[in-house]
């Protein structure tokens, strides 16, 4: 009965807080260092001397000059204007869950913070083990043989994926010859893009009814020149390819490899193994469906994982255990080398093993159960509001753990857009939802996400503010067309970002900028 | 479900129940029929028992974590692309503000206060670095200075990258990975060009013969891997433009409160590192890159980096803050967009805006100073220890090789016995540079103090004289 749920009200905090680079005087000073010991100016001399001429700074640089407490108090407003998860935040595709303080604890003690990653492997026996755990963890979920925690996001595994299938291509005499990669327009860009930027020519293969691209459209794409395939399961609309499998035998009889994109991992772990299904390779995001905070975008792993016979291909160094101390491998000379340097973002890595220790097995399946349920609740209830439709609205049949909808209805009958939406319930203190991906494939299309945090009574409130926000739209298009109303600031206006004459990514730009349009 | 997990609020059976009954649906299991059953695990996972408990996880996460032995129990002087610098205690106070560690995206009116923190970021940057236009922050220094070659490549034309063989060989890996095997299309040649043995300087007349119009950029660091401040770089410049390509400089931005920015000398882009603005070391996890040029447009349209604007609002003398030119990025155009984006280290480059905002000039130029002065004197006085060399003794900033040669030791056995003593000496150098012999690079910082480093000579000399 989400209609009957009482809204609250909100304002964001309203600080007008001025950009730094405008603040604090003179002389004030927000930090000191010690000057160097007497006995080491004897032994060197000043500074100056010591730095070549002509590599010395002349000018120093026009950094604000403030006081510690005057930073505090400034970045402490600025987290105060950002809603940042303090309300709902159901964004979709990014799988938004607790993040179990415990582990920000842990993590920021020196026995993580203050390890230097060229320590010793002896040295480095807590933060080995805490991989080589992790690892096996990622092994059980996926069936894959080994994972390594180098790259540095979601995109970033994908693009281990592309260089892996460069070096395994290589090693058969075919890099050069298998040239092209297969990918589907609704898996996320990272995989075209990674993909392209590795060298390989993209092949977007269309959705077609059921919701999915066509068997018949693979097989039509996949030649002696197919490298590989790069796909998610399910999409971001919760529809699930059940010809996935037809679909990996199809790409391997062409002499391809399968990398599974397991963003959408939260609805159907603990249910199906991507090795089982016949993969090669896959990526969790530990930030998204491990339980690891978000930080804005990162610090982030995207935990890369593949078959046997492609791990001699992996970024190096890989960790392994002789069952009674953990090394670091480097001598692995089919190796990839490096996508990023060092180990990895190590305590990711942590506060993700952290969370599979937390639920276990039953954990985790409650948790894709949760997920899945959630969903399915807020489908049903959303589409009991007026101007709300989903993709597919054929396909008669549970989602996944999300569903793409759409409000080209109430666009054609207000003229209120998605994004005019999502303005106004922040208003509420709803964070925004996601839109979709470009690109679009439904009108005005938004992609809530409910997983397994968020209790009933949350869904609830979401649901109702999205109903009242639509009935505002039928009845006063403007007020939802000029939202936002109560945040810090209003609707920026997006043209200047556009224009060179008046982007400005410096406050030194801005400056300059300025005072040219001032004449 | 036999409990009801913390973190999941409608793990109660009886809300399972109640959601169930909304949907009509029989079972939670029934949920699942898109997945065809020979898709379909036969069997549970086998994990690890779960430690319901926060007491029971920690306790377990600790006796993990206590197997390490890290550098604020030992005196280390471990550099070479992650350093040990002094952290503000409001560094760490901002970045755990949960408004700031656990969301996503918002939009540009409800994530207001994050993304002036972001603008602040690139704002502050660009003050040290001179420079008007600096990118979001991408993984780290080498996936910086890959996208700046590709960009050069992009902005010339041309396919061949000349590096310094003094160079990070990690960085030199990830970029090796950026410019693509010789069997791809769009593959960069990577040419080293190597260095005076005496000075560690690169190799100008080395330089000038392999430039050509096939060059794209010249890429250099300053100080360099091993240390030197590279006092050609504005000749490094002139060779580069002379021949029409990009001049790009790695610097560690800790060094330019005393060390001139590189837009000086004549560097087109400039790339680093951000984990020395107030991120811990964090087993190299606080890692960061960014990417820095002037603001003309062509430079601006290879981006492949978020780029934060500031912008006014529809409300009149009021700025707001949002991404320019989104669609050039790889979530605005897939495949024909500028190499790719994605989740980056965005709140490493809050605690790097409030790092900036805390050192301002004054502090950026104390620090510098602390730190050339305490490098150059380490580097006098283990000089002085009989066994070991200083291999480029003068004109560097934070780091510097130790050679022990003499000794007759190995830089294994050396750091072997001073770890016996609670010290991490310097990163092997030996198998990555042999022409170094036995050498070791040692970073020293604003954190070690005047007796860290004498104690650091005195256990050298006993160790290398028994």
């Amino acid at each position: 009965m989400s209609n009957m749920t009482k809204l609250r009200r909100y304002h964001a905090a309203v600080w007008d807080e001025p950009v730094v680079m405008e603040m604090g005087r003179r002389g004030r000073r927000g930090i000191m260092f010690p000057a160097a010991d007497q006995a080491v100016t004897a032994a060197v001399g000043c500074a100056e001397t010591l730095i070549p001429e002509g590599m010395r700074r002349t000018m120093p640089p026009a950094l604000p000059e403030m006081s510690e407490p005057d930073v505090l108090r400034h970045y402490l407003h600025l987290s105060q204007q950002t809603l940042g998860m303090m309300g709902i935040s159901l964004f979709g595709t990014c799988t938004m869950k607790y993040n179990a303080r415990l582990n920000e604890a842990l993590a920021a003690r020196p026995e993580l913070a203050e390890i230097h990653p060229l320590q010793d492997e002896e040295t480095l026996q807590g933060v080995l083990e805490i991989i080589h755990r992790f690892d096996l963890a990622l092994r059980e979920l996926s069936g894959m043989d080994q994972f390594v925690f180098q790259p540095a996001g979601g995109a970033d595994a994908a693009y281990t994926h592309a260089c892996v299938t460069r070096a395994w291509l290589a090693s058969r005499g075919e890099l050069g010859k298998r040239d092209e990669i297969i990918t589907s327009l609704q898996a996320h860009p990272c995989n075209p893009a990674t993909a392209a930027t590795a060298g390989f020519k993209v092949i977007t293969l269309p959705l077609e009814e059921d919701g999915y691209p066509s068997l018949d459209a693979l097989k039509a794409a996949v030649s002696d020149r197919t490298a590989a395939l790069m796909i998610n399961n399910p999409d971001d609309m919760g529809i699930y390819n059940p010809h996935i499998k037809e679909w990996v035998r199809v790409v391997h009889e062409a002499g391809g490899l399968c990398f599974y994109d397991h963003a959408n991992f939260n609805g159907v772990m603990s249910r199906l193994r991507a090795r089982e299904l016949g993969f090669d390779a896959c990526m969790y995001m530990l930030h998204k469906t491990f339980g690891a905070p978000k930080g804005g975008g990162g610090p982030a792993v995207g935990a890369y994982g593949c078959s046997a016979e492609l791990a001699p291909f992996l970024p190096k160094p890989v960790v392994t255990f002789d069952g009674k101390s953990y090394h670091l491998d480097n001598d692995r000379d089919d190796s990839i080398g490096k996508v990023r340097e060092f180990l990895g973002n190590i305590p990711v890595v942590l506060k993700a093993y952290a969370w599979v220790r937390s639920l276990g097995a039953e954990g985790i399946r409650e948790a894709a159960d949760l997920s899945v349920l959630a969903n399915n609740y807020m489908d049903h209830e959303l589409l009991k509001l007026r101007g709300v439709s989903r993709s597919h609205p054929q396909i008669d049949a549970w989602r996944m753990e999300m569903t793409r909808f759409s409000l080209g209805k109430l666009f054609e009958d207000t003229g209120v857009s998605a994004m005019d939406v999502q303005n106004r319930m922040v208003d509420y203190g709803i964070d925004a939802f996601w839109l979709s991906h470009e690109p679009w494939i439904v009108p005005q299309p938004f992609t809530p996400e409910a997983g397994e945090m968020w209790s009933k009574e949350d869904l609830d409130t979401w649901i109702a503010v999205l109903g009242a926000v639509i009935e505002e739209a039928y009845a006063d298009p403007d007020k939802v067309r000029s939202a936002p109303h109560n945040q810090a600031v209003h609707q920026i206006k997006g043209a200047p970002l556009e224009d060179p004459a008046h982007w400005a990514m410096t406050w030194r730009a801005y400056v300059r900028k300025r005072a040219k349009a001032q004449g | 479900m036999t409990f009801t997990h913390p973190f999941m609020a409608n793990s109660v059976p009886a809300i399972k129940k109640e959601m169930l009954d909304a949907i009509g649906a029989p079972s939670i299991e029934a949920l699942f029929e898109q997945i065809p059953a020979d898709h379909r695990m036969t069997r549970e996972l086998a994990l690890p028992p779960a430690l319901r408990s926060e007491a029971e996880l920690r306790r377990h996460l600790l006796a993990i974590l206590r197997k390490n032995e890290d550098c604020e129990a030992n005196l280390s002087f471990l550099g070479g692309g992650c350093w040990q610098h002094h952290v503000p205690a409001i560094c760490d106070e901002i970045a755990g503000r949960s408004e700031f560690l656990t969301p996503v995206w918002g939009t540009p009116s409800s994530d207001h206060g994050r993304n002036q923190a972001w603008f602040e970021f690139t704002s502050q940057l660009g003050e040290l670095l001179d420079m008007e236009i600096v990118g979001l922050p991408v993984y780290s220094w080498g996936c910086a200075a890959g996208h700046a070659i590709r960009m050069a490549s992009r902005l010339t034309g041309r396919h061949e990258v000349i590096v310094p063989r003094i160079i990070d060989p990690e960085r030199l890996s990830v970029i090796r990975n950026y410019c693509e095997p010789q069997q791809m299309p769009s593959h960069i040649a990577v040419v080293e060009i190597g260095f005076d043995a005496g000075t560690g300087l690169l190799d100008l007349a080395e330089l000038e013969s392999r430039l050509s119009s096939r060059t794209a950029a010249v890429y250099i660091d300053t100080p360099n891997y091993l240390g030197v401040i590279e006092t050609h770089a504005g000749e490094i410049a002139a060779l580069a433009h002379r021949a029409g390509a990009e001049f790009i400089v790695g610097v560690d931005p800790i060094s330019l409160g005393v060390l001139a920015p590189p837009a000086g000398f004549g560097a087109d882009i400039v790339v680093g590192t951000t984990q020395p603005l107030g991120v811990h070391m964090n087993c190299g996890g606080g890692t960061g890159g960014f990417i820095a040029s002037c603001d003309e447009e062509r430079y601006a349209r290879e981006y492949p980096s978020l780029l934060v604007s500031i912008a006014e609002t529809v409300q009149p003398g009021e700025h707001a803050f949002g991404l320019s030119l989104l669609h050039q990025s790889s979530y605005g155009s897939r495949e024909n967009g500028k190499d790719w984006t994605g989740n980056s280290v965005y709140l490493w480059a809050i605690s790097n805006a409030v790092y900036m905002s805390l050192m301002g000039p004054q502090g950026f130029r104390e620090v510098g100073e602390l730190i050339v002065q305490q490098a150059h004197y380490a580097a006098k006085v283990l000089a002085e220890v009989p066994g070991i060399d200083i291999v480029f003794p003068g004109g560097f900033f934070k780091e510097f090789v130790v050679r022990f040669d003499a000794s007759g030791k190995t830089v294994r056995d050396v750091n072997r016995a001073l770890r016996e003593r609670g010290i991490f000496g310097g990163h092997d150098l030996s198998a990555a540079f042999p022409a170094l012999g036995q050498s070791a690079l040692y970073a020293v910082t604003e954190v070690h103090s005047r007796s860290d480093i004498d104690r650091l000579a005195a256990s050298l000399a006993e160790i290398l004289n028994r």
